[in-house]
């Protein structure tokens, strides 16, 4: 127990955060969601105003700021939630109101809100706290003591959101990132669901001194979840098909240290391949098109922050790579994750074969991949290959029978099957259900994401 | 079952050897685990199969018995372990004990702690995503199972990121020795709402719980009582569904460009350009549909983040 403390003591406090550190910061309850980089020069826009990030430097993640007004005119300051006291008579008090309230006597004539626009322009000018203008707002409301509390509440929450607005500092790991991203933009991660990432990292059996081969075309989320499970052990090999890495900017939002960035790697299929060895000047060229994907970065950066930024904002936006450079030149050190495999690495790797692998590669086809990957992968070693599609088909069934089929897991799994190359062989659908629970008002939620996407999991076998 | 010990990692070039676990694998349905012994035999209905055969084969390897039956030797894994680990109780599957190591947010180094730890198919999945820095602590009020689960450790070699204690957790609550230092508590208690005062005493600011339970009424129950010092609650099912593939033979003959759209889906299609050419031919058919049994509920999962409070 006291070894465990004083380990924590010398590391850097991951549960507080520094300068440089990046940061998920969810605004309102996940209305809006922004990666961001915590300097004292960086900004977040609500509203109209720009608001530094300098006060979020230091704090605890799990703490939020609300709007204050200063001398300086409006800043991020952060409140403590206080304990909620004993909530048995609110409860009593919602139930017996419950029955008695009901909205036969709302009517929608908008003339319920007595306060103008420019009553609340005077009072933010006077220096209104956005909490005092909601509390005005409610004072002036015709309708509010005749709304059942549930709908009190509702309406609080919406004019507080407009008015009084929360930031939340979220540490950015691979749930919180996973569920940013497929929030607002799935696609770029190839709407790969949470409940379905973890699917993938336990049956490919990720665990620490693990050597994991991954084929990541969702953005370096994969890399990045299996990396975190790894913490700084074993390897994860990131391999592609072709001359180019594919991008994995999403790794760069995980706030992780140098020894976890130096076991994320890269290396091409061919090279990984046993057959043949790869030549001196083939390497050079790898390493002159490796170069040129780090040169080309901003443009992929843009692709990764969460939110469309104007130019005002860039600082916060993640990774913002001129600015993680300045960064490690200040810190004198490599944050850089994704090198290329060291030729020592893929020696090893070609001799003991990886522990597992997992493949998100939703654009490629998955059997001929497969195939090529095979002899990389050590016997009894698990694997899972995550695919978004049904089916993929030509569309003018003509030309069917002259090209291979794509119907990827099913064709994927039965040729595993014959080729008596695995056992264990699974394709699952996970089914994700959120619920609401609240005091007489539980039940699932009213939206629900219907579908996480198919995996083909299962062990592979030795060749007889 | 880890490879804690780097040599220990799957590679072409480890083999079985006298005191390894194995799974063996002779259906997706029937596995089980074993403890190579040179002198040991396994006897099923495939035959007689002698251990010292399995001796210095790679893992994933395919042996047989005298009488030509054969079976697979699989290394061990957290995943196949849950499959053949004995039933003391009612257990996780993969499903839930995925979400849960990632809402969780586990990763190695992390103090987690867990109660019950009934027949350990979680705990073994926790040791895992801690391993090799960190340490579960798991207690279960029965003092029989808490020594079963603890030699099923000693046999997947997780007893040194493990420790199992026997501890009534709704009724006395974590150990206070613990206070403030865990990352993640899992909680699978009846009455979770009595264990969550203390759950939130052990837990680091914005750490987070997580309560499995069965019926709606504990998970009710148990946000009531969470309201007051965690925030974010949330509360999730999740289940699988899985499909069945098999070779069937798929009739051609009526099949035209025309009413492929209504066939089944993700079977796999073939026909020839000339539509005249196939009537009335058979091809071989890769068949896929989701199976028709499957698990309609295991339990909630509601997880809650300590509010930051200093």
């Amino acid at each position: 127990m006291s070894q465990n403390k004083s380990q924590a003591v010398i590391i850097q406090n991951p549960r507080v955060t520094w300068e440089g550190c990046s940061v998920l910061l969810d605004i309102n309850d996940g209305d809006r969601l922004v990666f961001a980089r915590l300097s004292a020069a960086s900004t977040l826009k609500i509203g109209n105003k720009n608001f530094s990030l300098q006060p979020l430097i230091g704090c605890p993640f799990g703490s939020s700021f609300q709007i204050e007004i200063g001398d300086k005119g409006p800043f991020l300051s952060r409140f403590v939630a206080s304990i909620e006291g004993n909530n048995a008579q609110e409860k009593e008090d919602f139930e017996s109101q419950e029955i008695s309230k009901d909205n036969r006597a709302l009517v929608d004539n908008n003339k319920a809100q007595s306060l103008t626009g420019e009553d609340i322009d005077a009072m933010r000018r006077q220096g209104a706290t956005g909490d005092e203008i909601v509390d005005a707002l409610i004072k002036n409301s015709a309708t509010f003591e005749k709304k059942t509390l549930f709908s009190q509440e509702k309406y609080k929450l919406k004019k507080q959101k407009k008015y009084a607005p929360k930031v939340l500092l979220r540490r950015p790991v691979a749930r919180s990132i996973c569920e940013a991203y497929f929030k607002k933009y799935p696609a770029r991660i190839g709407f790969l669901r949470v409940d379905t990432l973890s699917l993938l990292l336990s049956m490919a059996n990720v665990s620490a001194n693990s050597d994991v081969l991954v084929v990541d075309m969702v953005g370096g989320l994969l890399t990045g979840a299996v990396a975190e499970r790894l913490g700084g052990t074993g390897y994860v090999c990131g391999t592609y098909l072709g001359g180019t890495p594919y991008p994995m900017d999403i790794v760069r939002i995980f706030n992780f240290s140098d020894e976890v960035c130096n076991r994320i790697v890269r290396a091409a299929l061919t090279e990984l391949s046993l057959t043949p060895t790869v030549t001196l000047e083939q390497i050079h060229q790898q390493e002159n098109e490796l170069n040129m994907e780090c040169l080309s970065n901003p443009q992929m950066s843009s692709s990764v922050s969460i939110e469309e930024i104007s130019p005002s904002e860039k600082e916060i936006s993640v990774p913002v790579p001129e600015n993680v450079v300045s960064l490690v030149n200040k810190m004198g050190k490599s944050t850089k994750a994704g090198n290329k495999a060291s030729q020592q690495a893929i020696e090893l790797w070609k001799e003991n074969g990886f522990s597992s692998l997992i493949i998100a590669a939703p654009e490629l086809d998955i059997w001929s991949l497969l195939q090529d990957i095979w002899p990389l992968l050590s016997n009894s070693a698990p694997f899972a290959i995550y695919h978004q599609y049904l089916q993929v088909a030509p569309c003018d069934s003509s030309l069917m029978p002259s090209c291979i089929l794509m119907m990827p897991l099913a064709t994927c799994m039965h040729n595993l099957q014959l080729g008596k190359m695995a056992i264990g062989l699974q394709i699952s659908e996970p089914w994700l259900r959120e619920y609401q629970v609240l005091p007489s008002r539980t039940h699932p939620c009213m939206q629900m994401n219907a579908f996480g996407g198919y995996i083909l999991s299962g062990t592979k076998i030795c060749s007889s | 079952m880890l490879p804690v010990d780097p040599n220990k990692k799957l590679s072409f070039t480890r083999s079985i050897c006298d005191g390894d676990l194995v799974i063996v694998y002779e259906r997706h349905d029937n596995m089980k685990a074993l403890k190579v012994c040179k002198d040991s035999v396994l006897q099923n209905r495939f035959g007689v199969f002698k251990h010292s055969d399995w001796i210095g084969k790679p893992f994933g390897t395919k042996v047989f018995s005298n009488k030509g039956g054969f079976i697979y030797l699989l290394a061990p894994t957290p995943e196949l372990w849950t499959l053949v680990l004995s039933h003391r109780t009612q257990i996780l599957y993969i499903a839930d004990i995925s979400l849960v190591i990632m809402y969780l947010e586990i990763v190695p180094g992390c103090l987690v702690l867990e109660s019950g730890t009934g027949s350990g198919s979680l705990t073994t999945s926790l040791a895992r995503a801690i391993a090799p820095t960190g340490h579960v602590y798991t207690f279960d009020f029965h003092e029989q199972r808490a020594a079963s689960a603890r030699e099923d450790f000693e046999k997947t070699g997780l007893s040194s990121l493990v420790t199992v204690g026997v501890r009534d957790i709704q009724g006395q609550g974590f150990p206070d020795e613990l206070s403030g230092f865990a990352d993640s508590v899992f909680l699978d208690l009846p009455q979770p709402w009595l264990a969550i005062p203390s759950a939130g005493k052990t837990l680091k600011p914005d750490g987070v719980l997580c309560s499995f339970s069965p019926c709606i009424e504990q998970v009710q129950r148990a946000c009531d009582t969470l309201r007051s010092n965690f925030t974010d609650i949330r509360i999730f099912e999740v289940l699988l569904r899985t499909y069945e593939v098999r070779e069937g033979k798929r009739d051609c003959g009526q099949a035209d460009g025309g009413n492929l759209g209504s066939l089944p889906r993700k079977r796999r299609q073939r026909s020839s350009e000339g539509n005249s050419a196939h009537d009335n031919l058979s091809y071989p058919s890769v068949m896929a549909r989701p199976c028709s049994e499957a698990k309609g509920h295991t339990g909630y999962l509601t997880f809650a983040r300590l509010k930051c409070l200093s």
